[in-house]
């Protein structure tokens, strides 16, 4: 009886499987479509290449959505994994936070159209450059909790080393912008825009601060 | 047969319920506390495999047990399994862990003790030492496998969720081993001291198989112990899996497979031959402590751990547990047979004073102390 239903059990667990990697796909892809959106940006500002990206995240979040609650659901009526499930779900949750993250940032360009001068468009590039690599260091953290617990730091450290560095460029971005002439409502939209974007890389380290708590708890 | 025959059993199956609620946890614990089998599942799972492991495989440590007093006379039986199951309850009431092996032990020392019989030194010793033998065996054979199984592990780089259906499977027949082992290994304790004084008859199945009248005690005290395990245990698993230290769910695994080789290869006939056969020396049949198994096993892994995390007054309630519940269950019988044989007039032991208390139980009386309880139960009742 039992052991038939284990049976099935691995039917089920690799559907499983496979929706919690496509997730992690799908979060990759988000953050890769972002980066070339905020290049689009910088270079074109609002065309239909950059409203075409903007649609390309917002499909990937809502798709990774999906899945998000499918796994949810399944973690929780199959009761499996019942030492880690709470760990696996805040992961999940963290790391769909981050998709809506890139979403938000892209709708808010999209929406008020900021004119960044171009004296800032490198730093502003980098910084999205940084939050992005940050992310996709997360991914892989991620992918190896489930697959291979001891790489975890392999990954993590990066994120966290990512996470300086953009924290550097947008404390120079943020300098840059309030040392200039412009208008006080144009600085502090400039100003929203960095932090729109940083605040990526740190939530990435909030969530590889957690990946490592729940590394540890399961090598134990 | 009478119903007097029937309350003289009894005890036997107290003793029985008792140690199917209380080390049915020692085998599916961790599993149902963890939430990683069902309680259903578990408790038929254990109830059809101590069944069958203490059927099929429980003659080899009743044997030793008989050579450590064969108590030929059904009161004398009813006391020494009553003493058990009391001291049991007591110390379980206590919240102190126990074992029945120590408990019928001392129960069998106090019968031997009133009534005169000489406790076989040999016996004894060979008892004593594989309680010692069997908490280091299972220790070691816990370092062994859960090195082992980190190293597999780490290499397959199995999936978490993978993990955790293989994870589950194996805890199901871990455990349905470990009730086997169980099974064979404890059922003396339950029924080992009704042997020589059976009740029952052999009897031919259609000519194909004779199912003894031992095993028909025995196939009555797994009854027991699946009651047990039904009725009870659910409580004690939902509360065992953190005792002495915290355990993920392949540890737990890693843990219920060594308990169970230990009590396997303690009960094994098979193996015994198959060691005589090849002149290696061969392992003691001997009823040993689940409890204490599963004690030496987590402790195996915590010590390769670092010994970081051990509950160090739990692992001495239980080492307390082994001088005390022998000590307990050796008195209450001694004063038990006192009482039954001097107010209640019945004959605790075969040449001792006292009515017999039933006719089909005279031909048993007059089998003399032997060492070895296959003949009694071979005779016509």
């Amino acid at each position: 009886m039992e052991l038939t239903k284990n049976i099935s059990l691995f039917r089920r667990t690799r559907a499983l499987e496979n929706e919690i990697d496509e997730f992690l796909d799908k979060l990759s892809q988000s953050s890769l479509h972002f980066k070339i959106a905020v290049k689009v940006y910088l270079r074109d500002r609002c065309t239909t290449d950059f409203e075409n990206k903007l649609q390309d995240v917002n499909k990937m979040e809502s798709e990774a959505d999906h899945l998000r609650r499918a796994i949810e659901t399944k973690l929780y009526a199959q009761t499996l994994i019942p030492e880690s499930r709470g760990d696996v779900l805040g992961l999940i949750e963290n790391l769909d936070h981050l998709l809506n993250l890139f979403e938000g940032a892209l709708w808010a360009f999209s929406i008020e159209k900021p004119e960044i001068p171009d004296e800032y468009h490198a730093d502003y590039e980098t910084l999205s450059d940084m939050a992005v690599e940050s992310v996709e260091a997360l991914v892989l953290a991620s992918r190896a909790f489930f697959r291979n617990i001891e790489a975890v730091g392999d990954h993590n450290h990066k994120v966290m080393f990512y996470e300086k560095e953009a924290d550097k460029v947008s404390t120079k971005l943020k300098k840059a912008i309030f040392n200039s002439e412009l208008d006080l409502s144009r600085k502090a939209q400039l100003r929203n825009f960095v932090e729109h974007i940083d605040n990526i890389p740190d939530w990435a380290e909030d969530v590889a601060d957690r990946l490592a708590i729940y590394a540890i708890k399961r090598t134990v | 047969m009478e119903l007097s025959v029937l309350f003289f059993l009894t005890s036997g199956l107290f003793l029985g319920w008792a140690l199917g609620a209380n080390d049915a946890a020692n085998v599916f614990g961790t599993a149902v506390g963890t939430r990683m089998i069902r309680f259903t599942t578990a408790a038929v799972v254990c109830t059809v495999f101590v069944i069958l492991g203490a059927v099929i495989s429980g003659a080899g440590t009743t044997e030793t047990l008989g050579k450590l007093g064969a108590i030929d006379a059904l009161p004398g039986s009813f006391m020494a399994a009553f003493a058990a199951a009391l001291a049991v309850y007591l110390m379980t009431k206590a919240g102190l862990p126990v074992s029945t092996t120590q408990a019928i032990v001392g129960a069998i020392i106090g019968w031997n003790l009133f009534t005169d019989t000489v406790t076989d030194p040999t016996a004894l010793a060979k008892i004593l030492s594989t309680w010692l033998i069997s908490p280091i065996l299972a220790a070691g054979f816990a370092m062994v496998l859960f090195k082992a199984t980190t190293m597999v592990l780490a290499r397959a780089r199995l999936h978490l969720i993978r993990l955790d259906a293989y994870t589950r499977l194996g805890l199901l027949l871990a455990g349905a081993f470990g009730a086997y082992s169980l099974g064979a290994n404890n059922i003396a304790n339950v029924m080992g001291v009704f042997v020589p004084a059976s009740p029952f008859t052999d009897f031919e199945f259609a000519g194909l198989f004779t199912f003894s009248s031992t095993e028909q005690l025995f196939l009555l005290g797994a009854l027991a112990i699946g009651l047990g395990v039904v009725t009870y245990s659910k409580r004690v698993m939902m509360t065992v899996g953190t005792g002495i230290m915290p355990l993920s769910p392949v540890a737990a695994w890693v843990v219920v497979m060594s308990h169970s080789m230990v009590l396997f290869l303690f009960a094994s006939q098979g193996l015994e031959s198959f060691l005589q056969s090849n002149g290696l020396p061969t392992i003691p049949l001997v009823p040993v402590s689940s409890s204490q198994a599963v004690v030496g096993a987590v402790l195996g892994i915590a010590l390769l751990k670092g010994g970081r995390g051990i509950r160090w007054r739990v692992v001495g309630g239980i080492g307390a547990g082994w001088v005390v519940t022998p000590l307990i269950a050796g008195v209450v019988c001694f004063i038990g047979l006192f009482f039954l044989q001097n107010v209640f007039d019945q004959k605790v032991h075969a040449g001792g004073p006292g009515k017999e208390p039933l006719a089909v139980f005279s031909a048993p009386a007059g089998t003399a102390v032997g060492p070895d309880p296959a003949p009694a139960r071979k005779r016509p009742l």
